[in-house]
């Protein structure tokens, strides 16, 4: 058994083993190394608790037991799981943290003495304040992961389900969080501790049903931000280092994404949590209802005007993850670029499901990450290019977003596809996209639309290069 | 009068969301699902509560209602722990420079 101190040290250790792991990620190349800070960190937190707890009996066997059954699962899950599949396994596992974050405090709320906490009943006050917020958290943490899994795995409708009085419930139930912890705290009383736990499900259940496919990249880091505080409030309950220093880290990278996500679609955070976008804007389609001529065309014309092109500008969405196109599509590049033809991949912030989706879709592809652009980086290239290959995106293009004061997107950041000389647009049909309004890219002079699947398009292409 | 432990434990806390803050600003924008998905394996450290809830029980009966509820704690964050620095590393191990040689 190790001294209390000793273990609070290495504890530290471990937190700012973690802070170098996400440190590493500014750039691919000291990623990796930086993931394996990771595993270090985590290796020295969990021997460190077993040597604090000095308890190596019966007990003992059965953590570990648990601990391989778990792991063997997460091994499992990681080496199976598709890269387009990444949003939901992001989604489902937090719901694990969350999850397991209730557990510890019910674990703890029923037998504080093993936590040197007080004694059933008779909780610190201080302990049972931060242990309460840690479960309520939890707890939004699990039944909101759970709700955008089922989202994004298409298990539940994306489309946003919203109901009259919506708004009011939840800021009721938010407010009855506060009194109920309150009250819990005064009384010590372990059925409003369950009842706390069963309202803070309800709540993060109702938080995300009304949010719609298209905003789950804010959602799941938000999510992820919840999930560190979660960890935090543990952290606080345990008066555990490496959990309080993890705990902020996490809940500040999910905020900043959050905050990135939110920047990348013009909207406030508020605007994206009490959801309903994309149902509500029926108005503003109405003026571009009238049918107008587009120009559309096969594989042949496409490999024609590619053929031609000098620089050819790569735009992919959320399309070419449904249609597993990301292969076809590197392809198709390879083959470009045998005829010297350069080209770039531009990536929008909200491209995709989650933040980075599609950056990692590519990379699966094995297409160098230095031919991957941000918008920033690449917007003023579109100018200069000859061909613009929209693959799966919509919204991230449209210009009305930069023209017309009444679309609801209008002001988003959008990527200048229009003053490319020719733009290619794979799609399946013209539907509106996402946002529910047309795209005015479709109709302009220089553009060619292919109305298929964007793999067999993308491989058709590569053909009649 | 002594500072309240809480206190430092606060200051830990309030230190470490700035230091997330302008780490997490400089990592790259390609690589924000790598970040998601080690933050999520690294906010397991959770489990280290649930092992102190999981050896709770005394020799005489291992299995209480509450090292129940730590062992299902280690079970879950131990899913996210194995799947989530693993799927880090698969995802990382594909990011790759172009190569020189190849035009």
């Amino acid at each position: 058994m190790i001294s209390a101190n000793l273990s609070a040290i290495f504890y530290l250790v471990s937190g700012v083993l973690f802070i170098l792991a996400l440190r590493g990620l500014s750039s691919p190349e000291t990623s990796r190394q930086g993931n394996l800070f990771g595993i270090i960190g985590m290796i020295i937190a969990v021997t460190v608790t077993f040597l604090s707890t000095g308890n190596f009996s019966n007990g003992f066997i059965y953590v570990l037991i648990f601990i391989l059954f778990g792991g063997s699962i997460g091994a499992f899950i990681a080496y199976k799981i598709p890269m387009t599949a990444m949003p939901e396994l992001v989604a489902g596992f937090h719901s694990l943290v969350g999850l397991a974050a209730v557990f510890v405090a019910i674990s703890a709320f029923l037998n504080p003495e093993a936590f040197n906490l007080g004694s059933s009943g008779n909780i610190k006050l201080g302990s049972l304040i931060e242990m309460s917020i840690g479960a309520a958290v939890g707890a939004i943490t699990f039944s909101g992961s759970v709700i955008a899994f089922l989202k994004l795995q298409g298990i539940m409708s994306g489309s946003p389900i919203t109901f009259k009085g919506q708004h009011p419930l939840n800021a009721i139930i938010l407010i009855s969080i506060i009194i109920l912890i309150y009250m819990l705290c005064s009384t010590q009383s372990s059925n409003l501790f369950w009842i706390l736990l069963a309202v803070s499900f309800l709540i993060g259940f109702l938080l995300i049903i009304p949010i719609g496919g298209a905003d789950m990249p804010v959602v799941i880091s938000m999510l992820n931000s919840y999930s560190g505080w979660a960890a935090a409030g543990i952290g606080f309950t345990l008066e555990n280092s490496a959990l309080i220093i993890t705990g902020a880290l996490v809940g500040s990278s999910g905020a900043i994404l959050s905050y990135i996500m939110c920047k990348g679609m013009n909207r406030s955070f508020f605007n994206v949590i009490l959801g309903g976008f994309g149902a509500t804007d029926e108005k503003s389609t109405n003026s571009s209802k009238e049918q107008r001529p587009v120009k559309s065309g096969n594989a042949d014309d496409a490999a024609f005007l590619m053929k031609n092109a000098s620089s050819v500008i790569i735009v992919p969405g959320y399309g070419m993850a449904v249609a597993q196109a990301q292969h076809a599509l590197r392809e198709m590049v390879d083959t470009l670029k045998k005829n010297d033809i350069k080209v770039s991949y531009a990536i929008h912030p909200v491209a995709g499901r989650m933040p980075g989706h599609m950056n990692v879709l590519l990379a699966e592809a094995n297409v160098p990450y230095d031919e991957v652009f941000e918008l920033e980086e690449i917007n003023n290239d579109f100018a200069n290019a000859d061909v613009a290959f929209v693959i799966g995106a919509n919204d991230v293009t449209n210009p009305v977003a930069k023209t017309d004061p009444q679309s609801p997107i209008y002001g988003m950041p959008v990527l200048d596809v229009e003053k490319c000389k020719s733009v290619l647009f794979v799609k399946r049909s013209l539907s509106p996209g996402y946002a529910g309004i047309d795209n005015d890219l479709f109709y302009k002079e220089n553009t060619l639309m292919l109305f298929a699947d964007a793999k067999k398009m993308t491989e058709d292409i590569t053909k009649n290069l | 009068m002594e500072i309240d432990p809480l206190i430092f434990r606060l200051s830990i806390f309030i230190l470490s969301i700035f230091v997330g803050y302008y780490v997490v600003w400089s990592v790259t924008p390609s690589l924000h699902t790598p970040l998601m998905s080690v933050t999520n394996a690294i906010s397991s450290v959770i489990i280290v509560g649930a092992i102190i809830a999981g050896l709770s029980g005394n020799s005489e009966s291992v299995f209480n209602t509450s090292s129940i509820f730590g062992f299902l704690a280690i079970a879950l964050a131990a899913i996210n722990i194995f799947g989530g620095f693993l799927v880090t590393q698969r995802m990382l191990a594909m990011y790759k420079k172009k190569k020189k040689d190849k035009k």
